[in-house]
């Protein structure tokens, strides 16, 4: 590992799709690391290859999928060089799931005690008996309420964030080093998403693992995670830590997608909106796959892809912006308003904020 | 706000719409709500999965029968309306946006036949002609263009169909709009779009529409006014700023507490109040009290000095 903190890291991950209109190009180039202990968001729009990303680090890729490159190193393990049998010990023991639909994640003909004393048997060899004792444990601290009692019932005598509960409970059980959230709540309502979301973060603190957490909410990802990364069209064009990325974006795509969220104070009679739609990925653009949609989009936007400009020691865009030859933009006024938040945590100058640095 | 002295274009009072009455399985979906919507206003309907929101907006419709209470839509009773003739026309001036994109447009129909559905069966259209100018008027209206007319909806991203479900609700010159969910099967930056999309129709052809929604933060910026349901019930009615300035009723807090906001710093911070039915089981009447102009709370005699407090304090939530 390059870090000692990392417990995961991406390099360069490459996958495509064989389709019967082409060749899919769904991630490209995407790099990360995940740090022990820390909550990474994923955020990005349908098809910019969050999911991908994941289902690939999980040797859960569908049958058309082919790796054309790269690396995913779990503890100096390369996972891509993993047989299925390997993988299949590490799932749901290192590496456990939650999904984002709990209904169609558990097993309706089984009883709820039963699925999540499953891992610890497969995983750790318990007998039933030890295994169904820490089930109900489990149970009790993603707090089900009566879990003695309900060890027995199945999964569609509990509502939808009870079975998320028990989605939870499942990944928890075998004490996971990186959870995997794709969408947890997205299938919830607010007032079970934000009990679920206190749970996941009480929980974290209380077990110690990393969560990578995709979403395409940026409501929940400013409450859930401590570095984001903002996918589009099969690449990460901005990381940073949550403050970073919330108070001081520097991607025209991160801005848009955080001017198209109204907020409470939002006003008038039109929203800042991202115009057009994502790249087809059949045919990647050559330059920077949001040229087309950018409306500070300079002429080498549509010849050459941006390299990653270093913002902070955790702060990275994609962006030729930032380019030093490039010229200096303002961003939009929401943006700005932004940054004199950031600025004001951090103790300095608006200016300071806005010609980078830290 | 300037549409308070619009007419009341949908008035619906005491609507009740149970379903399997007769049997164990009975469901009061919507258990007596009254509201009123004003001509040209936006009045967003929110509440959680169950609360009765989408069964209100079937009733106002009538896709179903209610098993009791009166809808008046433009002074007329729709219970009233009889034969192909009169519910045509209501079927006209009333026109629905669906929340799924891809189920809601019939896959081996090409564009313009299901834009011109409407025009057809109402006889909008003198020929050939005019129905293919009408279409591909409506589709550049909503931002796509003419040549689009000839595909499948297949064809086109869920923004893009939902563009398709908007011309259509258009082709037969509505003034009233229900749009269930119009924007929860789509990104976010599409979202904001669409929602462009139905407020600039809204200035540009003088629509009413009622607006079904869980995603709070988007009801706030469309509506004039909000409804919130909950178990069938309407708990509070207020002006958008106002319902999110003082939220009265116990679970309106909770619901706003709830929604996460693009901010950390608020997220830090956010506490999240627990709204729990069963505290209105105590037997006491209840019904929609105006506690200050405009603003409607379901509650008994005795709870109503409670909220006329509130309606003092500072706003519970504060601006981002």
């Amino acid at each position: 590992m390059e870090n000692q903190n990392d417990i995961l890291e991406v390099r360069d991950l490459k996958v495509n799709f064989d389709t019967y209109a082409g060749e899919v190009k769904a991630i490209r180039d995407v790099s990360f690391d995940l740090k022990k202990g820390e909550t990474l968001a994923i955020v990005g729009e349908s098809g910019s290859g969050k999911t991908v990303t994941t289902r690939t680090i999980m040797g859960l890729m569908a049958n058309n999928a082919k790796i054309a490159g790269g690396s995913i190193k779990y503890k100096d393990k390369e996972l891509l060089k993993m047989s299925d049998k390997e993988l299949s010990g590490l799932r749901g023991n290192d590496i456990a799931e939650i999904f984002q639909d709990p209904m169609t994640s558990l097993d309706p003909t089984m009883k709820i005690g039963r699925q999540v004393a499953e891992p610890l048997m497969i995983h750790q060899g318990l007998d039933k008996k030890t295994a169904m004792d820490k089930a109900l444990k489990m149970l009790k601290l993603v707090g089900i309420t009566n879990a003695e009692a309900r060890i027995n019932d199945f999964p569609h005598q509990f509502s939808g964030g009870m079975r998320q509960r028990i989605v939870i409970a499942i990944a928890l059980v075998n004490n996971p080093e990186i959870i995997i959230a794709d969408e947890p709540t997205t299938a919830l309502d607010v007032t079970i998403q934000a009990k679920i979301l206190d749970l996941m973060n009480e929980l974290k603190t209380k077990i110690d693992t990393s969560i990578i957490f995709i979403t395409h909410d940026l409501g929940v990802v400013a409450g859930m995670a401590d570095r984001v990364a903002v996918m589009y069209a099969g690449k990460i064009v901005e990381y940073g830590t949550v403050d970073e990325i919330f108070y001081n974006p520097k991607h025209p795509y991160t801005w848009g997608l955080l001017n198209s969220m109204p907020t409470i104070s939002t006003k008038g009679n039109s929203l800042p909106s991202i115009p057009g739609t994502p790249p087809d990925l059949l045919d990647p653009p050559k330059g920077d796959a949001f040229a087309p949609r950018n409306p500070y989009v300079l002429k080498i936007d549509t010849l050459e892809q941006p390299p990653f400009f270093k913002v902070s020691n955790t702060h990275y865009a994609a962006t030729w912006l930032l380019d030093k030859r490039a010229p200096k933009v303002t961003p939009p006024a929401q943006i700005v308003e932004r940054q004199k938040t950031y600025a004001k945590l951090k103790g300095v100058s608006l200016e300071q904020v806005q010609n980078g640095g830290e | 706000m300037e549409k308070k002295n619009a007419p009341v274009i949908l008035n619906v009072e005491h609507l009740k719409q149970y379903f399997n009455i007769t049997r164990k399985d009975a469901v009061k979906a919507v258990d007596d709500i009254s509201f009123h919507i004003f001509k040209g206003e936006t009045f967003g309907l929110v509440g959680e999965s169950g609360s009765g929101k989408t069964t209100t907006g079937r009733a106002i419709i009538r896709l179903y029968e209610p098993t009791a209470g009166k809808i008046t839509f433009e002074d007329e009773d729709v219970s009233k309306l009889k034969g192909k003739q009169q519910l045509q026309k209501f079927r006209r001036d009333i026109q629905m946006i669906f929340q799924d994109p891809y189920a809601s447009l019939n896959p081996r129909m090409k564009v313009r036949d299901i834009i011109a559905e409407g025009i057809d069966i109402n006889h909008l259209a003198k020929d050939e002609n005019d129905r293919n100018q009408q279409v591909d008027e409506l589709l550049e209206t909503v931002g796509l263009s003419k040549e689009h007319a000839t595909r499948y909806p297949h064809e086109f991203s869920g923004g893009q169909r939902q563009r398709i479900g908007i011309a259509r609700a258009l082709a037969v010159k509505p003034k009233f709009i229900i749009a269930d969910e119009p924007i929860s099967a789509l990104d976010v930056s599409i979202q904001a779009q669409v929602v462009n999309l139905l407020k600039k129709l809204q200035n540009e052809r003088d629509l009413t529409f009622l607006f079904i929604a869980h995603d709070l933060s988007m009801v706030k910026y469309i509506s004039d006014r909000i409804g919130v349901m909950h178990y069938g019930k309407m708990l509070e009615i207020a002006d958008a700023d106002e319902l999110y300035a003082h939220p009265l009723h116990n679970y309106t807090r909770s619901l706003l507490s709830s929604v996460p906001f693009p901010d950390p710093e608020y997220e830090r911070n956010r506490k999240v109040i627990d709204y729990d039915a069963a505290e209105e089981n105590d037997g006491k009447e209840r019904s929609m009290v105006e506690v200050a102009p405009g603003h409607f709370v379901r509650a008994s005699e005795d709870e109503v000095p409670e909220y006329k407090k509130r309606l003092s304090e500072t706003p519970l939530f504060k601006e981002v």
